[in-house]
């Protein structure tokens, strides 16, 4: 399952490519909504790891505009689902991410990344 | 008593191409469940099992640490397995991010000093198509990993390890010591003689906490 939590721990890692290799742009989505229980402390727990301005992005590149720009400071239940939402419930099912560096694109399909690289791309 | 998951969504066709849990697969699993207490205490919020093959022991982590407490992570350089995993997730109502990747390459920048909870059940026995060419005794593939080890786990974090006999343990120890975070953190959770093998689960843990 690509979702938006998995998408925000993903970096390019081509031979040569180590800047500006974060976040993975999306292309030629499918989506697919699917329910997940809300745990509002995991979400809390989570929220360190996140990569805000990565998770924006990467949110209104497949058509959510739900998260503001900056990250709030007050964590209330409302963001608390939403973020929860955003992060857990949207499922890219097909498409591709592309990274912003070195251009080379890592397919998804059925809801699996294939992150795997060339013999001459690896590092 | 956590159950095994079901399987039963994987047919022998699945088993061409994707490892069927076999002895070193259950020792793992009583190995977790015995540290269960002592996983969730933790309060871990990213797993990761490299090799998931089948799924059935991030499914079974899942179950120890609550489905929607922590994030479930699993990488496989065989796309099957990938696959499998991911249904083996659905099947058993654990879900988990199964990504096609070798080791834990287009993680380690963003994980790094993340990972709570580390597994990984080497592909000792080579020859399953797709799989994991383990060496001669599969250690190149332990030795490529446990050199990033420390770089990913948190300081909390722990990283299980299943070992054979051929791998030396005193070995693998003492290499798992040159860090100094792990001085006197590395534990035998589990030792079994299945058959003509002897297994063993290995306990590495960055820091010490409620041990």
């Amino acid at each position: 399952m690509v979702r938006l939590i998995t998408h925000n721990l993903l970096a390019c890692h081509a031979k040569g490519c180590t800047s500006n290799n974060f976040p993975l742009r999306f292309s030629n989505v499918k989506l697919a909504l699917r329910e997940a229980d809300f745990n509002p402390d995991f979400i809390r727990g989570f929220l360190p790891r996140i990569e805000w301005d990565a998770l924006v992005q990467a949110s209104r590149e497949i058509g959510d505009t739900s998260l503001p720009p900056e990250r709030p400071e007050m964590l209330d239940d409302d963001f608390l689902k939403q973020l929860h939402h955003v992060l857990l419930e949207i499922h890219v099912d097909e498409g591709s991410m592309t990274c912003p560096n070195c251009e080379h694109v890592y397919p998804i399909s059925s809801g699996i990344p294939n992150m795997l690289l060339a013999e001459h791309e690896i590092r | 008593m956590i159950p095994t998951p079901d399987l039963s969504h994987l047919s022998k066709g699945d088993y061409e191409y994707v490892y069927e849990p076999a002895e070193d697969t259950f020792v793992l699993l009583d190995a977790l469940e015995e540290e269960a207490d002592s996983i969730r205490s933790l309060v871990p919020r990213i797993c990761l099992e490299i090799g998931s093959g089948t799924g059935i022991v991030s499914s079974f982590l899942g179950h120890i640490i609550g489905v929607s407490n922590a994030l479930f992570l699993c990488t496989d350089i065989n796309p099957h397995a990938a696959t499998c995993s991911a249904r083996t997730g659905s099947q058993n109502k654990a879900p988990l991010e199964p990504l096609i990747a070798s080791l834990v390459s287009p993680l380690a920048s963003r994980l790094a000093h993340a990972v709570d909870i580390l597994v990984f059940n080497p592909p000792y026995r080579a020859g399953i198509a797709g799989s994991w060419a383990g060496g001669a005794d599969g250690m190149q593939v332990v030795a490529a990993l446990l050199e990033q080890v420390d770089g990913l786990l948190s300081p909390r974090g722990r990283f299980y390890l299943v070992a054979v006999k051929q791998n030396n343990i005193p070995k693998l120890r003492e290499f798992m010591l040159k860090p100094f975070c792990y001085r006197g953190r590395t534990k035998i959770v589990l030792q079994r003689r299945a058959g003509r093998e002897y297994l063993f689960v290995l306990r590495f843990v960055r820091r010490v906490v409620n041990v």
